[in-house]
């Protein structure tokens, strides 16, 4: 049992908790950092370069950059809100025609080349929006023009191309669009065989589309008949005989996320939903880097008060507090990078509010220990003191977790905010409360355990 | 030990005082809503010094033809806030070419926000929804935690107390500081409602374990349980408000006021628990008291 009772010892826990810190202190540094000092005649001129997390374990692999995520605010972005008009839609069909309005929308920002976009929808009392994050782009300008744009679908017939013709005019497109739009699409489906139960897509046209489709069936039997969806092909089928009566299918060696995905491309051009910019919030990037110096100032100046104010008042254990205040902070930047939590400006408010929260369990600690010492030996007051101010940090911190738990709303219900800065400030809040538990309580713990002891030895 | 409840008048009165502050503040000149709920643009530029702010507004309102509501320094002299209403993506160009002809080609646009008229009802809903469901929560944890209907009620009053003191204090920050109400502003709102609690339940924890070892009358109770958490509770309102004045002395413009917010909160989240929760459960213990023995005598 001696490995047991190692483990159990407050030595080794806080050496764990130190090497903990080391870790997290690695993660939390810059990703190039430059260390310059002199002693004597040996001079240090170096530039530290953290490395990214990329581990293989057989069959495992993690990959995790470890640069902090920031939000628009910070790295500088366009927020753009769009509401969708489906009031032209039909009832049952309006949660297809959103999620097809998605679909575009993804396809027309990734068009424009930007790193992780971000598109999501959000309906609250039946109206239905769609918010595009473009980190980077200062100027959305382009993409609100492009992504107010209704989807275009359309079929098209490929050129007859003569012999020797082909060559001189590569430059021209090689189809020509026929008359059959999305507006003769009545609506896509996903099917499955009878016979082989490969999954396929049907069509189901408009009467006024099943004339065009038939007439555009019986001119192209045994070509393809491309369909193109703004201007870049989705589909390009091969008409097997002429087809009348408005349904038809498109078979193929599809997988269901394909036949789904295809199905979703298909109905946006056959259920167009215009959009509407409601909602506009671009940073530029001066901003968000005078915003990330102001914070951290702001940050380290808060620190040093808190620090001289726990020392002032507690002495040595309030030295302790300020040691366990670090390896929160150190802590609390690895668990960012590790998650990741995208950084915004509140976010970083939560984080400093936070630590500003985290020396309250060692407060209540020690006002008990205050009490207790009197009537107790040094040691057994101390533990005594932990556990009583355990309830009141752990009831006190539900309490904000409660809170947090609605503003980050994680469930995304439409009833409540979902806008990114709320959200941002009540994760960085949310982790700091429940890491300060652990802090306050573990960390500050071990630490005056150890630290106790080593006094009473020399005493 | 210091008879805290001796005063509970003085309290009373001092929250009394506040809350028609808070009032006055509201009926008379109310909040100053920002673009969030108004709808409109904010804008911010960065311009040359001394920039002819006036020259640029009569030039904005004749060409674009909208109501520019205000052009104000911030932060350093040659960043100035716009608030107009709103404008479509002509209008913007028009708008980029009169600041660059005003500042010689200088100009730079470090943020512009445009909200649509539709967002602010639904941000007023949505934030009414997001306080009646956390108090709900709230009530229920503190119900619960002390089995008692009386406790989870006073927390809840002194919640509302600090609540309605934040909201009144942006009334008169409004009107002298032209310190504006925003979705930030509406988070604040929220995180002073668990701050509130925070300190409430630490104070009626202390008063529920004295309770159960030693008993007895609730009032010296309670001043008991007063008289051990006060330290604590100044202590770790200190810590942050620290925090808090940091951020507001050195933060950029975005989330100086959202700090501010928060720092009112902490401070009335503070002062509520000892001296409006406290008080109001031994208030409320004594009026239930005198109800009893009068029932009893008839």
């Amino acid at each position: 049992m001696w490995n047991n009772g190692y483990m159990k010892s407050p030595l080794f826990k806080v050496i764990a908790i130190f090497l903990v810190t080391l870790i997290c202190l690695y993660i939390s540094l810059p990703a190039k950092l430059p260390v310059k000092f002199k002693v004597g005649r040996y001079s240090f001129d170096k530039t530290l370069e953290r490395g990214n997390i990329d581990l293989k374990l057989g069959r495992f692999s993690f990959k995790r950059s470890l640069d902090l995520v920031l939000g628009l605010d910070l790295a500088g972005g366009s927020h753009l809100v769009f509401e969708a008009d489906l009031s032209k839609i039909p009832e049952g069909e309006k949660a297809t025609a959103l999620s097809s309005l998605k679909e575009v929308i993804e396809r027309r920002v990734n068009f424009f080349g930007v790193s992780e976009p971000n598109v999501q929808t959000s309906l609250f009392e039946g109206k239905s929006r769609i918010i595009v994050e473009l980190p980077g782009v200062s100027d959305p300008r382009d993409a609100t023009a492009l992504i107010g744009q209704t989807a275009q679908l359309v079929f098209a017939e490929v050129k007859e191309i003569k012999e020797g013709e082909g060559e001189k005019k590569t430059n021209e497109l090689p189809f020509t669009f026929s008359d059959l739009t999305g507006a003769d699409l009545k609506k896509a489906s996903v099917v499955f065989d009878n016979t082989t139960g490969k999954p396929s897509v049907s069509l189901e046209f408009t009467p006024e589309g099943a004339k065009k489709f038939e007439t555009l069936t019986e001119r192209n039997v045994n070509k393809v008949l491309p369909i193109f969806l703004d201007n870049e092909i989705i589909s390009a089928p091969l008409v097997k005989e002429k087809i009348a009566g408005g349904m038809a299918q498109i078979t193929g060696d599809f997988t269901l996320d394909e036949a789904k995905k295809m199905t979703i491309q298909l109905n946006a051009g056959a259920l167009p939903v215009p959009v509407k910019l409601i909602e506009q919030r671009t940073v530029g990037a001066t901003l968000g880097e005078e915003s990330i110096q102001r914070s951290i100032q702001a940050g380290l100046i808060g620190l040093f008060m808190v620090v001289l104010f726990m020392v002032l008042s507690y002495g040595w254990l309030g030295l302790i507090a300020s040691i366990a205040l670090f390896v929160f902070a150190v802590i609390s930047l690895a668990l960012y990078k590790l998650i990741p939590v995208v950084l915004t400006l509140p976010g970083i408010a939560g984080f400093l509010l936070s630590v500003g929260m985290a020396v309250d369990s060692n407060i209540l600690i020690f006002e008990r220990f205050k009490e207790e010492r009197p009537r107790r030996p040094l040691r057994e007051a101390l533990e005594v003191s932990f556990g009583r101010a355990w309830d009141s940090i752990r009831d006190a911190n539900i309490a904000t977790l409660t809170t947090a738990f609605v503003l980050a709303n994680p469930f995304d219900w439409g009833f409540l905010h979902t806008s990114g800065p709320v959200r941002g400030f009540a994760i960085t809040l949310a982790l700091g409360v429940g890491l300060s538990m652990f802090t306050g309580i573990v960390v500050s713990r071990n630490l005056l355990r150890v630290f106790v002891r080593e006094k009473n030895k020399n005493d | 030990m210091i008879n805290w409840l001796k005063y509970k008048y003085i309290y009373f009165s001092i929250s009394l005082l506040a809350l028609s502050l808070s009032i006055f503040g509201l009926l008379r000149w109310g909040l100053k809503l920002g673009v969030d709920f108004t709808g409109g643009v904010m804008a911010e530029y960065k311009l040359i010094k001394n920039a002819p702010t006036e020259a640029i507004t009569s030039q904005i309102e004749k060409e674009l033809g909208v109501n520019v509501s205000s052009i104000s320094q911030v932060g350093s002299d040659d960043v100035y806030l716009f608030r107009l209403s709103n404008i479509d993506e002509n209008q913007k160009e028009k708008l980029n070419k009169i600041l660059k002809d005003a500042t010689n080609g200088k100009v730079e646009e470090l943020r512009f926000e445009s909200v649509g008229p539709s967002v602010g009802p639904e941000l007023v809903k949505k934030t009414i929804y997001a306080v009646l469901i956390s108090s709900f929560f709230i009530l229920l944890m503190v119900a619960r935690q002390f089995s008692s209907f009386k406790f989870g009620v006073s927390a809840i009053l002194a919640m509302f107390h600090d609540t309605f003191i934040l909201i009144g204090s942006f009334a008169w920050f409004g009107r002298f500081f032209s310190a504006e109400v925003d979705f930030l502003f509406v988070t604040a709102l929220l995180t002073t409602l668990s701050f509130s609690v925070h300190d409430t339940i630490v104070v009626y924890d202390r008063i529920r374990e004295l309770q159960k070892k030693e008993g007895g009358e609730i009032t010296s109770l309670a001043n008991r349980a007063l008289s051990e958490t006060m330290v604590r509770s100044l202590n770790n309102s200190f810590t942050i408000i620290f925090m808090l004045l940091a951020m507001i002395l050195l933060g950029g413009s975005t989330v100086k006021w959202f700090a501010a917010a928060l720092l009112v909160g902490t401070i009335s989240g503070t002062y509520s628990s000892p001296f409006v929760a406290v008080p109001l459960l031994v208030v409320w213990n004594s009026v239930e008291e005198k109800m009893r023995l009068r029932r009893l005598s008839k």
